[in-house]
């Protein structure tokens, strides 16, 4: 039986649309990985020399330990977003003579093998290999690779016990937020009390048991809810949420533009793609962290600039290079209905805008490690509402692939086609390379004038350059439809 | 009125539709049969502009459709769940397509409860968004959408399918009371004979892309169409 169901998954994966995609799709998916994984592996072994180096005179492995509760937090935070119990497969299986039970242990078994849980794998192997060519005895680091793992197959299955529900989230985001609060401004040593717990798994082997027991707890648990549960009406049938009826009342100042405004913000509340991408581009107000504070980058001004456009135009690029398709499914309604084109472009650039300005507000707080930083920021923003909003529209007329709102966000490649590879270069490279001639050449102040110049004339030219895409998008009109309708596979 | 002139379209050398002449009086009750392929949605798909033809026009109370957006606001359609807009309640996309046709809350409400009937208790209030409604559900949002904001030409492909028996009945009487008493021109496509023929003054027989049968409806039509696909 589990034969079958193995070849069974087997063909889902390599028959599965995503592998019918175009050969360019293909490599990028195929390179994003190998980095992916590279980049595990690469931590891994690097992660006992980071450690060494931070804290010199501890054990890495002491203070690896130290950190894992967060891991356990933000690893099941992240899966709450990512990783669902595929149950919808098992559909078909229900009528045929197949035992419950087996089914179950099907789904359950299956999801242990996901990649998130191999993720951790190739982090945890290559340390572990570090640490015992450092001379780690190996009574101790292989139950405690062992622990680790249970570990990851406990965070996957409470994920699914606790993915049905949405206070969890809150309670695991608020438990994180605090915990980390708690311990950073030193109010409770949370580090130092959960540390020895964890340190504990290395240091007593024995202690391998108890991730172990937790583990098949889990599983047990999740094993006795899915079995009494596999119906199609109790945990097989997809949830639909109760839909609250919004009107949205404040968005009437903006006119004739509120109905389509109303539009778009359901569409990025509503939908798993769309509101992923709005908690991703909020994250990315974190990314300048990883810059502004080390030296190398601090100086290096052509850099700051790449921060600059790439912080206050993260929701410009995530959301606008994919316009019309966001509206693919219902396209053919929006080209017949009573909606003059140019209103419903106008409102994609507002909401684009507001996003940038919302993103450079964000970044104020870097005013902390310079003026410089906040000038360039402002200079970027102003580039991005002028100019980078005008590009992305242009080139969304090019969009012609369909997408799927209610899909997850995350690798998630549907509607994208050479245009996004394309778009890269004059919305990130250009305002970059002007800024970097100008510095060069002049100076710093001179860089960020001319690219808040840029930016007003852009911004000045608004209902211009409109209207060009306006006409642009009317002459694509059939082809978009028709692409639009195109289901993938 | 409706006019089209040497309409075809083609895909590669094949020819879906072919339309030499075809003209749709103001308020007329237009019905569109034919079996599968026989080039209803793209002649409603041209209509509605969706498609460019491969030779003539289609005009739309004189304005030729894919010229000028003009014909817009009197017209509407719904064609397939492509209309709908899944995310949104179904009073939502009411109230949509009511701002879009200039028409407020009250004005929509007003109508709605009109097509309280139609709707069974299963529309309004469900707090459901439409992508979780059953497809005949989905349907019956759609066309009571489409009638939003008195339009002057209403396009329904395929309205009968899907729907329950006791929402089909409905649907008729509701399509006739819309000619009779609004006057509106109402092409409808479909495969259920019957209906068809109760509801349409008129009804054109498409095959293979051309014109085969333009009949007054009368009381031999049925019979008369019935022998037609049959034999």
């Amino acid at each position: 039986m589990f034969k079958r169901f193995v070849s069974l998954q087997w063909k889902s994966f390599f028959r599965s649309s995503s592998f019918g995609k175009s050969l360019i799709i293909k490599l990028v998916m195929l390179f994003f990985g190998l980095y992916m994984l590279s980049a595990m592996v690469g931590l891994g072994i690097a992660l006992y020399f980071i450690l060494k180096k931070i804290f010199p005179d501890q054990a890495p492995i002491w203070m690896l330990s130290q950190y894992l509760l967060y891991w356990v937090l933000a690893e099941l935070l992240f899966r709450y977003f990512m990783q669902k119990l595929p149950v919808m497969d098992i559909k078909p299986m229900l009528s045929m003579p197949i035992k419950k039970s087996s089914i179950a242990h099907y789904i359950l078994g299956r999801s242990g093998f996901s990649v998130y849980n191999l993720t951790a794998l190739f982090l945890f192997v290559p340390f572990c290999i570090v640490l015992l060519y450092h001379g780690y005895p190996v009574v101790n680091v292989g139950p405690w690779l062992v622990s680790m793992f249970a570990l990851v197959l406990c965070i996957n299955y409470v994920n699914f016990l606790v993915n049905k529900n949405d206070k969890a989230f809150a309670i695991l985001a608020g438990t994180l937020l605090i915990l980390f609060a708690l311990d950073y401004f030193q109010w409770v040593p949370v580090r130092e009390f959960f540390g020895p717990i964890f340190h504990g798994l290395y240091q007593y082997p024995i202690m391998v048991i108890v991730p172990i027991a937790l583990a098949l707890a889990t599983y047990y648990i999740n094993f006795r809810y899915l079995k009494n549960r596999l119906f199609l009406d109790a945990s097989l049938k997809t949830k639909s949420k109760e839909a609250k009826t919004s009107d949205l009342a404040w968005t009437k100042r903006f006119g004739d533009m509120a109905p389509f405004l109303q539009l778009d913000l359901k569409m990025i509340w509503r939908n798993k793609r769309t509101r992923a991408q709005v908690f991703i581009s909020l994250l990315f107000v974190f990314y300048g962290l990883i810059f502004y504070g080390q030296d190398q980058f601090a100086s290096m001004m052509p850099m700051l600039a790449f921060l600059g456009i790439f912080m206050t135009g993260i929701f410009l690029t995530n959301f606008g290079q994919f316009i019309p398709a966001w509206d693919s499914s219902y396209y053919s309604m929006m080209m017949s209905q009573n909606i003059p084109l140019r209103k419903y472009l106008e409102s994609k650039a507002t909401l684009i805008s507001v996003s940038v300005v919302v993103m450079f507000l964000l970044t104020i707080p870097y005013v902390y490690f310079g003026w410089d930083a906040l000038a360039i920021n402002f200079a970027c923003a102003l580039y991005n509402l002028g100019v980078n909003i005008p590009v992305i529209l242009f080139f969304g007329s090019f969009n012609k692939k369909r997408i799927e709102l209610d899909k997850s966000a995350i690798g998630n490649m549907q509607g994208t086609s050479a245009t996004q590879f394309l778009i890269i270069l004059p919305v990130l490279g250009l305002p970059i390379l002007i800024f970097t001639v100008f510095y060069y050449l002049i100076s710093l102040e001179a860089a960020v004038i001319i690219l808040s110049l840029i930016g007003i004339i852009g911004f000045a030219l608004k209902n211009r350059l409109l209207d060009a895409i306006t006409e642009k998008y009317r002459t694509k009109k059939y082809g978009m439809i028709a692409g639009f309708k195109e289901k993938e596979g | 009125m409706i006019t089209a002139q040497n309409l075809t379209k083609k895909y590669g050398s094949q020819i879906v539709l072919n339309l030499e002449n075809l003209e749709i009086p103001k308020g007329q009750s237009f019905g569109l049969v034919g079996n599968n392929g026989a080039g209803k949605t793209t002649f409603f798909s041209l209509l509605l502009d969706l498609i460019q033809p491969t030779t003539g026009h289609v005009e739309n109370q004189g304005i030729q459709v894919n010229k000028s957006e003009d014909w817009k606001p009197h017209t509407s359609a719904f064609i397939d769940e492509t209309f709908l807009i899944g995310y949104l309640t179904p009073e939502e996309y009411f109230y949509f397509i009511g701002d879009l046709r200039g028409r407020n809350k009250a004005d929509v409400d007003q109508l709605l409860a009109s097509f309280e009937d139609f709707f069974h208790g299963e529309i309004l209030g469900q707090k459901k968004y439409l992508r979780d409604l059953s497809k005949g559900n989905q349907k019956k949002a759609g066309i009571v959408a489409s009638f939003i904001g008195n339009p002057e030409v209403v396009i329904l492909d395929e309205p009968f399918a899907n729907l329950d028996p006791t929402t089909q009945i409905r649907l008729k009487a509701i399509i006739k009371d819309l000619a009779e008493r609004d006057r509106a021109t109402i092409l409808i496509s479909s495969h259920d004979l019957l209906h068809v023929t109760e509801v349409c003054e008129r009804i054109v027989v498409l095959n293979k892309g051309e014109i085969v049968k333009d009949i007054q409806t009368s009381e031999e039509t049925l019979k008369e169409l019935e022998t037609f696909f049959g034999g």
